[in-house]
């Protein structure tokens, strides 16, 4: 492995490390997390953890932040051993955690998020907060409304308040846990220009991430995982003066080892802003039709307005937009799910706006839910029933109201033949699956039985970069064959490898609709903002 | 109609809508203290009843001041059930809270009876504290009337207020009151942040169950003056719908607890007014107002996010 320093990375040019973890090993249940894992974080510098799901770095992060307790090794902090045993310990230690989910309380303030927990006094100091909150934010280089209910803010916004927060009791060290999955490309930037910031206040950051492009291009140091162990490192001589290409080679080289230089899995991972589709000739007349539609906005959410949009037999239509503008209303609209307000759904040269879920299942709509736990199986169920659960009732599983156990069984060995579905049986309860193999079971009970059009919503939120490739190379294989899909995703990355065009949605309409071909990257994100833009005047 | 609306009537209605306002005060105050905290007391009642049995026996052996003070600590004691089994263990706080509703109810009868069998002991009327000046005021006065109104009452009522009003100012402005909204809403963002969730709604349960308590030993000392089976009467259930439907407001607490005060009460008023309905009718009253107030005001209701949720660490 070319590029690699094979102890922990102790070179004697950097600074002496601000906490440092040597021999970490975690185990759960039948999963190694942490496999002697050593660690060192130093001030003033970005520590990028690259690795897949699965590869231990949440992990890593919960024993370092004190939510986990490791089974070996030590964790010394300006080189004297610490025990972390619980959040409280590691905050007053200095360390600062940013989750990917949200730790905001949603309904206080801004100022009482911050305050939580913040001092031992009885009464709340809230002028001195203000100061502390001005401090903080002046530090990052942002401006935050102290009095705002957090629920109201933006998501980039809210993340910003996590950062203050993860500060609040000053911190030395800073965790940033894939900060980027759910902003848009200009929120990434402005993100980065604050962790330049903290830099130079001499905070150690660490920086999670799946995104090859993100650590090369804001972290010093990159640490890679794999299963649990650390499978590459790069200093910070050894980034500098290379080209990000060159990095990606070497990076997908210690994640994938020797055995493996597979081109695709490059393409894959190297996520070049090309147009991966070419251009293709479709029928003129469309398949979906959807025509000013507009969605009641409910409990906190957007609703839809005056939402068009048009999908041919065999197209790939992207939604790409910043989580919470309307994806969840658009697509349960289409799938039945809930009622339009007002305007026309059309599917096959017919209005389905008034027609039941199970209506338009028949015609052969289908819809991948996003919340693959929740609405899309039932966790108690086995895997075998379901993947029949949307057609209970009907031939061949049932006859006459009984179920014929036979028929469901053949059915669930077809499809966990077909997808690869990684279970012990088809008896298993779905719940006990992992995310990626519970997303195949979704899709194998709504990609079977005819198909016309799929609606996706991010269908690859949370897999591993295998089912994430699997998945995609099903949705195309299915659009050659002239199945339309309509995939919603916040990976911006994602859709420009999939569609034909990309539509924006923002605040609850389409903020445009682009071919997909170069620099649609570019435009997309400008759509997004603009989005915005447009609402605040 | 006018002639209903007698200075003697309205005082009749204000004396009783306090009388039986206060224990569903206290009881809400500290229900809704509770669920701010994510803990929900469907035992409420069976913290009432334990605190009206206490607090009773107390106040026939020593005086009405232990008295309170035994119903509280009874309530308290009982609600340490919830935070064991519930907050402690992470067991279902609906089939622990009905559970203890039903304990309390059967011990508290078995124990009254074996004690006092046959002789069914009575406490003389509480002495009342009349607010100088202003219990001179006609209808709110209420200094010269048998019943007292709003400037005449036992010292329990005013030690209620200012407890209500601490409540609030506690929940706004102390880091206690911050955490318990936190704990509610969002358990582990309050983890996070280095506060024991499990500790913060010990807290407020036990809060809860001593306000309970208070609640009931009203019923039995001040508002009865005797204590006899299921002497509640629902009311610890009202006071859930109350906690509920203030969204964590104290002032929302006491208006809601005064109205169905009058509600519980009212036929007093119109007996003095010389309306004659059928008892049946005036004693569905409260309930119907339960179910008015739920269908006008239910979307009000606010809940929070983690609420009957045990927390577990670690878990999403």
């Amino acid at each position: 492995m070319t590029g690699t320093t094979d102890t922990a990375g102790h070179d004697a040019a950097a600074a002496p490390a601000a906490v440092e973890l040597r021999g970490i090993t975690k185990a759960f249940p039948g999963v190694l997390a942490n496999d002697h894992i050593d660690l060192a974080l130093r001030p003033g510098e970005v520590h990028c953890l690259l690795g897949e799901n699965g590869a231990g770095k949440s992990t890593l992060m919960s024993i370092l932040s004190g939510m986990v307790q490791p089974d070996e090794g030590d964790i010394l902090m300006d080189g004297a051993p610490v025990r972390i045993d619980s959040p409280k310990r590691a905050i007053e230690m200095g360390i600062g955690m940013v989750y990917q989910h949200t730790t905001l309380v949603p309904t206080l303030s801004v100022l009482d998020n911050l305050m939580m927990g913040s001092s031992r006094a009885f009464r709340l100091d809230e002028a001195g907060s203000r100061e502390r909150l001005a401090e903080v934010a002046a530090m990052l280089g942002v401006d935050v409304d102290p009095d705002a209910e957090t629920q109201s803010l933006a998501l980039g916004q809210q993340q910003q308040v996590e950062i203050i927060k993860a500060l609040w009791r000053g911190s030395k060290v800073l965790i940033l846990d894939e900060p980027t999955s759910m902003l848009t490309p200009q929120g990434v930037v402005e993100l980065a220009k604050a962790v330049e910031r903290l830099k130079g206040h001499g905070l150690g950051v660490v920086l999670i991430t799946h995104k090859l492009h993100e650590a090369t291009s804001m972290g010093d140091r990159v640490t890679v995982l794999k299963q649990g162990r650390v499978v590459g490192r790069l200093a910070p001589h050894e980034l500098a003066g290379r080209s990000h290409q060159e990095l990606q080679d070497v990076i997908v080289g210690m994640m994938f080892g020797e055995q493996v230089a597979p081109a695709p899995e490059l393409v894959e991972l190297q996520e070049h802003v090309e147009p991966a589709r070419a251009r293709r000739d479709l029928p003129e007349e469309p398949l979906l039709t959807v025509d000013a539609l507009e969605v009641g906005a409910k409990g906190g959410e957007m609703g839809l307005r005056g939402v068009s949009l048009a999908v041919r037999p065999g197209e790939i239509l992207g939604i790409a937009g910043v989580d919470g503008n309307g994806q969840r209303e658009l697509a349960e609209a289409i799938a039945g799910q809930r009622p339009a307000t007002a305007g026309d759904i059309r599917f096959r040269g017919v209005s389905i706006a008034r027609l039941s879920v199970w209506q338009r299942e028949r015609l052969g709509l289908r819809y991948v839910s996003d919340d693959r736990m929740g609405e899309g199986t039932v966790a108690a169920l086995p895997v075998g029933l379901n993947l029949v659960l949307k057609r209970i009732g009907q031939a061949p599983f049932w006859r006459r109201g009984s179920i014929r156990h036979a028929e469901v069984e053949r059915n669930a060995r077809e499809k966990i033949a077909e997808f690869a579905i990684r279970t012990p049986g088809s008896g298993t309860r779905v719940g006990t699956l992992s995310g990626g193999n519970i997303q195949k079971v979704v899709l194998a009970r709504e990609l079977s039985n005819d198909p016309k059009l799929v609606v996706y919503n991010k269908p690859t939120y949370g897999l591993d970069i295998v089912t994430t490739r699997m998945v995609r190379e099903r949705i195309e294989a299915l659009a050659a064959e002239g199945v339309s899909a309509l995939v919603i995703s916040t990976d911006l990355d994602e859709l420009v490898a999939l569609c034909d065009r990309i539509a924006v949605i923002s605040r609850g309409r389409i903020a445009g609709v682009i071919e997909n071909g170069a620099g649609a990257e570019q435009r997309v994100g400008e759509l997004m903002v603009g989005g915005h833009a447009e609402v605040v005047r | 109609m006018s002639e209903i609306f007698t200075t003697d009537v309205l005082t009749a209605l204000l004396a009783g809508g306090i009388l039986a306002g206060v224990p569903l005060l206290f009881a809400a105050l500290g229900e809704m203290v509770a669920e701010r905290a994510g803990v929900l007391n469907i035992g409420l009642e069976g913290y009432m009843l334990m605190g009206a049995y206490v607090g009773f026996v107390t106040a026939y052996h020593t005086n009405t001041f232990l008295g309170f003070l035994g119903g509280a600590a009874a309530g308290a004691a009982v609600s340490l059930i919830m935070v064991v089994l519930c907050i402690r263990l992470g067991l279902d706080q609906i089939v622990v809270g009905i559970a203890i509703t039903l304990a309390a109810e059967g011990a508290t009868a078995l124990i009254f009876d074996s004690q006092f069998a046959e002789s069914r002991p009575t406490l003389g009327a509480t002495e009342r504290i009349d607010i100088p000046g202003l219990s001179q005021i006609p209808v709110v006065g209420g200094g010269d009337t048998s019943d007292g109104s709003v400037f005449s009452q036992p010292p329990i009522v005013y030690i209620g207020l200012a407890i209500v009003v601490g409540t609030a100012w506690t929940m706004r402005r102390t880091h206690w009151g911050l955490n318990i909204r936190a704990a509610g809403d969002k358990p582990s963002a309050l983890d996070a942040a280095g506060v024991s969730v499990l500790g913060t709604r010990t807290w407020a349960t036990l809060f809860c169950g001593a306000m309970a308590g208070m609640g009931g030993a009203y019923l039995s000392i001040t508002a009865a003056g005797l204590f006899e089976d299921f002497i509640t009467q629902g009311r610890g259930f009202i006071a859930i719908v109350l906690a509920m439907l203030a969204r964590g407001k104290g002032a929302w607490v006491l208006i809601g607890a005064f109205v169905f005060g009058i509600s519980l009460s009212i036929s007093d008023a119109l007996q003095i007014a010389g309306v004659d309905i059928s008892t049946d009718l005036v004693f569905m009253l409260p309930f119907v107002t339960v179910i008015a107030v739920l269908v006008v005001f239910g979307r009000r209701s606010y809940l929070p996010a983690a609420l009957a949720l045990p927390y577990v660490r670690g878990a999403r």
